[in-house]
């Protein structure tokens, strides 16, 4: 691509156009961020003010008896929680889309705009929706199961349900995100590509998983490690349904309610800065771990892939 | 069509898949629906009869009640909430849209030392979420003496939307034909206004970064609860959780005030949803 030929002057406007970026982002986003990292390595001092401990704050919290048990259960809650997008959301979200591609149907744009509509709503909006909805007391939820034989029970305030519960509710909310996404790369493929197809007499399954699933592999990962940042980040729909206590009894804590209950404090216990940079320093590394798989992973195959085929 | 309809299993394909998203739709929107419903009834009719509507006038005024509308307005400031919302999230989004365009320019229009580098490094935030650095976040804002203010919550923003940005900006300006500005150039414009000649030319993509940004931003939860809690600065998200912790045994209010607070959303959305739908399947993201 021609560039813009060298200039004897000093190129001052380029200075101009990059700079309210540069400082904004690196003031508000990369500085923080860095200085967050280094957080975690230092601990309140005795004599006031913070010293640098090295990695004695991660080791605290993978050991120590207070830590340990509740970083283990909002990893452990937390990848519950991804499952169920990866597995549900986003099955789901490619059967809609691909509907929704479909020659038969009539109507999509009316069908795509209102399926979408959940994912605009806030977090806020969407856990008090789903409490009352859940809510013994309403009982919307008990007329609805009764239709399939199945007792009612307060969801949300089982130990046991509340997880799976919490994870169906985002699941409804955010379907919208895959099912755009895979709708993009399906109305994408050539239609030369399926007629011919058709015209070789292939089924519409077949002429899913034969030719357009490996089409949108790119997509498919894409909406992965989408749905890895964002469930590895999650805090909202939790705190505004279940509090930040990830209740009842931490079974729905996820990393992130631990994250702002360990820094801001929460009833008696006060805040712990640094423990809470420690607990965001562990996040940082799990989703930089995902986004390196995808990039270095799951995006080389499929160039390679490509250069096979 | 009759040709179509010959073909075995053709109807039986057709009616599935309607039936599919027909369910699905219902899914969707039968939550939202009940609660809007339910906002305008007594509260003996929200729990006896919650699937009927009741309008203001016969034969449905039998139930229809406006106390939790009248509660919210009197005991929430939510026509503060809005406007702090509105505020926070319109002049996010003209930051982030005038940064985003001039960076963008830069960096597809110049070929400079560090040029690749410094585009990588803007784009590193597109998939590093900003709230890790929360905890150092808050000193820095404390430190400005921005605390409990909008500006700080403008600043978070406008950081946060820039990575994508000037990502998917940068890719469109890449695409205006060379002639067009040198001619330009040849006619002795400056740089500057060649960039402004550029911007109606990538209109589609600064539509796009519009709508990825507006809802996350009004949408928000945490910065809001961590930087500008206080009363002046709540956002409508914020003061929805907060109303509705406090009156979660008052099931007008807290119906009155859900419906309140989806209404200005879902309002932007049937405005945007054209765009918001061409900025997500327009390949923006590849």
């Amino acid at each position: 691509m021609p560039m813009n030929k060298c200039r004897k002057s000093f190129p001052t406007h380029i200075v101009v156009f990059l700079a309210p970026a540069v400082i904004i982002y690196t003031l508000f986003m990369v500085y923080p961020l860095v200085d967050s990292l280094r957080l975690s390595l230092y601990a309140p001092a005795a004599a006031g003010g913070e010293a640098f401990v090295g990695f004695q704050n991660y080791e605290k919290l993978l050991t120590h008896e207070l830590w340990a048990p509740r970083l283990q259960g909002a990893l452990k809650n937390n990848f519950i929680f991804f499952l169920f997008h990866m597995f549900l959301q986003n099955p789901i979200g490619l059967l809609l889309a691909t509907l929704l591609s479909s020659q038969i149907v009539r109507g999509k744009a009316i069908f795509r705009t209102l399926i979408f509509t959940p994912t605009i709503l806030s977090f806020v909006l969407v856990g008090f929706i789903w409490r009352l909805i859940l809510s013994p007391l309403w009982g919307i939820s008990g007329d609805f199961l009764a239709i399939f034989g199945i007792e009612n029970q307060p969801w949300l305030g089982l130990e046991n349900t509340a997880l799976p519960t919490l994870s169906l509710i985002s699941v409804w909310q955010f379907i919208g995100i895959p099912m755009m996404l895979f709708l993009a790369a399906l109305i994408a493929i050539p239609d030369e590509l399926l007629e011919a197809a058709r015209v070789d007499g292939a089924t519409a399954w077949g002429l899913f998983w034969k030719i357009k699933f490996p089409l949108i592999l790119p997509t498919v990962g894409i909406v992965s490690v989408l749905t890895f940042v964002g469930n590895f980040n999650a805090f909202d729909l939790v705190y505004a349904a279940q509090s930040e206590l990830g209740q009842p009894n931490y079974s729905t804590d996820l990393l992130g309610t631990f994250f702002y209950r360990t820094f801001f404090g929460v009833q008696l216990q006060p805040g712990n800065p640094t423990m809470g940079a420690t607990i965001a320093g562990v996040m940082f590394v799990i989703i930089l771990t995902g986004v390196l798989i995808y990039m270095f992973g799951w995006q080389r195959r499929l160039l390679k892939l490509e250069i096979e085929l | 069509m009759l040709k179509q309809f010959r073909r075995p299993g053709y109807l039986i394909q057709f009616l599935l898949a309607h039936g599919t998203l027909f369910v699905y739709t219902l899914i969707a929107l039968f939550p939202v629906f009940l609660v809007l419903i339910n906002s305008f009834k007594n509260r003996r009719a929200i729990f006896r009869s919650p699937y009927t509507i009741a309008l203001p006038f016969e034969p449905y005024a039998e139930n229809w009640d406006t106390v939790g509308y009248e509660t919210v307005f009197k005991r929430a400031h939510f026509d503060t909430y809005f406007m702090n919302s509105l505020i926070v999230t319109v002049v996010a989004l003209l930051l982030i849209l005038i940064i985003g365009t001039m960076a963008a320019f830069a960096l597809a229009e110049y070929r400079f030392k560090g040029n690749t580098a410094l585009g990588l490094y803007l784009a590193l935030g597109i998939m590093i979420p900003i709230r890790l650095g929360t905890v150092s976040l808050l000193r820095l804002i404390v430190n400005l003496g921005l605390i409990n203010t909008l500006t700080a919550l403008i600043l978070v923003y406008t950081a946060m939307g820039l990575p994508l940005a000037i990502f998917i900006l940068q890719q469109f300006m890449r695409q205006v034909p060379r002639d067009l500005k040198d001619a330009a150039r040849v006619d002795g414009a400056s740089e500057y206004r060649i960039y402004w000649m550029i911007l109606p030319l990538v209109r589609p993509a600064i539509g796009t970064v519009m709508v990825f940004n507006m809802i996350p931003i009004w949408n928000d939860l945490w910065f809001p609860l961590i930087l500008a809690p206080g009363e002046a600065t709540k956002t409508v998200t914020l003061g929805a959780q907060i109303f509705l912790g406090q009156f979660v045994t008052d099931w007008n209010a807290v119906l009155a005030s859900l419906t309140l607070s989806a209404i200005p959303v879902i309002v932007l959305y049937i405005l945007f949803s054209r765009q918001l739908i061409r900025g997500l399947t327009a390949g923006a993201v590849k």
